[in-house]
């Protein structure tokens, strides 16, 4: 994992001093420059120095900033990490009605129209969907503001009003496809579980429905949990197109500009950090699974 | 794959090793089952008709796509001549949507088809071989899940630059995995069932047994999860070049326009809206059709 971290920045052109240097600076400056960020010892040793550093949580210097890594992403990563735990936690409540409902409706019309409305989720590219709010919600009502976190221009994410406001649209557009996956998912555990013996079993045994559908989602969780948990890893990495619509300044934002900049250590750090996220996320899902469900031990 | 269709093509595969009229049977059954599906055909249909305007783009355009005009910038939408408006360089909206399908959809479809190829083969031996040959090839897959696609896509782009080709590289390697996945669990179950065992016994040579009955009854679910990944590749393609990482201007395709357009949203909101349309009627007609072929197929995976 680190490796392709280390190789995707390498294996790109462009020298990254030449964003910094002017086209006609002595060489001596470059040598030296490029001795300061490590940049002239070959690429093992740069990759192993920089593994060593990583894992101390030294992540090296932003080369357009000058400022750490981590000092750059850990506040982007909080701003980053509020729209994605907004986003999930909208589109896993719309998904878990809409999917339990079409489930328990399964093959009737009712079934047809929300299955219908989790398709269009999932094929809505969300920064157009994005585009599309800011054009109604901001151009035409004027309603919600369409860019950035708040006024002033803070990049801080404080409890106000203003930032709520700032918070809604991107959420919204986030929401969409998690909302159509998770509809998907627990439309298909619930329209299977309910066809299982058991239920049949409760229902001879005088429960009510309500009582049903509380084993069925006992049941369901499982694999419900783990598609959720994968859909908030995507929101945390995938969130580059939304935050870059909404100027948004999360990591995604970050990662735009180190591409562009060619900052190699903010670029490597970054992606090193969100895959870290990922794979703790994915070992969370695994944990919280085998405690929902007994069945599932390693 | 459901344990009935399994069975049912296994037994078709091991009674008759020419299988021709079990194997017929099976197929018209798809294709009658996909014809009284119209929602699937009328998917199909309009899948056809995008691919066929962005082929014959210079025969249908109404107008130069590259031709500019600073006295007819953004249009509105049904302006005379310029059926669906002007762009923020007055160029027309209706021949660069259409010329722009070509970009786009070639950076949706082929990143799939490159990824079915490579990842198909690698999943297929792995599974069929087994044993080390499969831990190498699917250790080596599961370091991709290390990350998000999306951040793995745009990372890649962005590390080999923007362009029409690196955008179809980044695609083709994050699709690689999660079809090496399914072919090696799909090909896994076959070479365990007892029709393989069988042919074993007789004297076919192990390139045979898995041209002959290995291959014909994987192609299927991997092809159906293969289409499944067009929609999503169209809007990650797009969303590579919207953020500046595919085409270079003037040449656009839908993503890039959704992005110059994005300037010109308080002038000319619906024309801003246009190019995102046509990326989401794509995808959705492309995850329709491909629902459509997975229950005619009556695969399950």
């Amino acid at each position: 994992m680190s490796v392709i971290c280390f190789a995707l920045v390498h294996i790109g052109p462009g020298d990254p001093l030449s964003t910094l240097l002017p086209e006609d600076a002595p060489q001596e400056v470059v040598d030296r420059l490029k001795a300061e960020y490590g940049l002239d010892k070959p690429l093992v040793v740069q990759y192993v120095l920089w593994l060593g550093k990583a894992l101390t949580g030294d992540f090296g210097i932003s080369i357009v900033t000058s400022r750490s890594v981590l000092g750059e992403v850990l506040p982007a990563l909080v701003n980053s990490l509020i729209l994605a735990v907004g986003g999930a936690m909208l589109g896993f409540i719309v998904g878990m009605i809409l999917g339990g409902l079409a489930g328990y409706f399964h093959g009737r019309p009712a079934d047809r129209v929300f299955t219908g409305m989790a398709i269009t989720g999932v094929s809505v590219p969300h920064y157009w969907l994005a585009i599309v709010l800011v054009i109604i919600f901001s151009v035409e009502l004027q309603w919600l503001p369409s860019l950035g976190m708040n006024m002033s221009g803070a990049t801080d994410f404080t409890f106000t009003i203003e930032n709520f406001r700032h918070m809604v649209l991107p959420v919204i557009a986030l929401s969409v496809i998690p909302a159509g996956i998770v509809t998907r998912t627990v439309r298909g555990a619930v329209a299977e579980l309910l066809n299982q013996e058991f239920v049949e079993a409760l229902r001879s045994k005088g429960m009510n429905e309500r009582q049903i559908l509380r084993h069925v989602a006992k049941n369901a969780a499982p694999q419900v949990m783990a598609v959720m948990g994968l859909q908030l890893g995507y929101l945390l990495g995938g969130s580059i197109l939304i935050e870059t619509v909404f100027a948004w300044p999360g990591t995604g934002l970050l990662l735009n500009n180190a591409i562009f900049s060619r900052d190699i250590p903010l670029l490597q750090g970054t992606i090193l950090i969100l895959a870290l996220i990922f794979v703790a996320l994915n070992l969370l899902i695994d944990v919280a699974q085998a405690t929902v469900d007994p069945r599932i031990k390693r | 794959m459901t344990a009935q269709t399994m069975d049912s093509t296994a037994i078709a595969a091991a009674e008759a090793p020419s299988a021709g009229p079990k194997r017929r049977t099976y197929w018209s059954a798809v294709f009658e089952r996909l014809r009284r599906d119209p929602v699937t055909i009328g998917c199909a249909v309009i899948i056809l008709i995008i691919m066929l305007a962005a082929i014959f783009a210079p025969l249908i355009a109404p107008h130069d796509p590259y031709k500019t005009s600073m006295l007819n910038r953004l249009a509105a939408v049904g302006t005379p001549g310029h059926l669906l408006g002007t762009d923020e360089l007055g160029r027309d909206m209706l021949s660069r949507l259409i010329y722009g399908g070509r970009v786009s959809l070639f950076t949706a479809i082929v990143p799939v088809i490159g990824a079915l190829i490579l990842g198909g083969t690698l999943g297929i031996v792995a599974g069929f071989l087994g044993g080390r040959v499969n831990m190498i090839i699917m250790r080596t897959m599961d370091v991709f899940y290390a990350f998000p696609s999306i951040l793995l896509a745009i990372a890649i782009s962005g590390a080999l630059g923007a362009g029409v080709l690196n955008a179809v590289i980044s695609l083709t390697l994050i699709f690689m995995p999660p079809i090496c996945r399914v072919a090696e669990t799909v090909t896994t179950q076959v070479r365990n069932l007892d029709f393989i065992a069988a042919a074993r016994a007789t004297p076919a040579s192990t390139g045979r047994i898995l041209r002959v009955h290995v291959l014909g009854n994987v192609l299927g679910p991997i092809l159906i999860y293969a289409s499944s990944l067009v929609s999503v590749s169209i809007i990650i393609a797009s969303g590579l070049s919207f953020l500046g990482l595919g085409v270079s201007p003037p040449e656009a395709d839908w993503g890039l326009m959704l992005n110059t357009l994005r300037q010109s949203i308080y002038v000319a909101p619906v024309n801003a809206a246009l190019p995102g349309v046509l990326i989401f009627i794509t995808g959705f007609c492309f995850n329709l059709m491909s629902d459509g072929l997975r229950s005619a197929m009556d695969v399950k995976l």
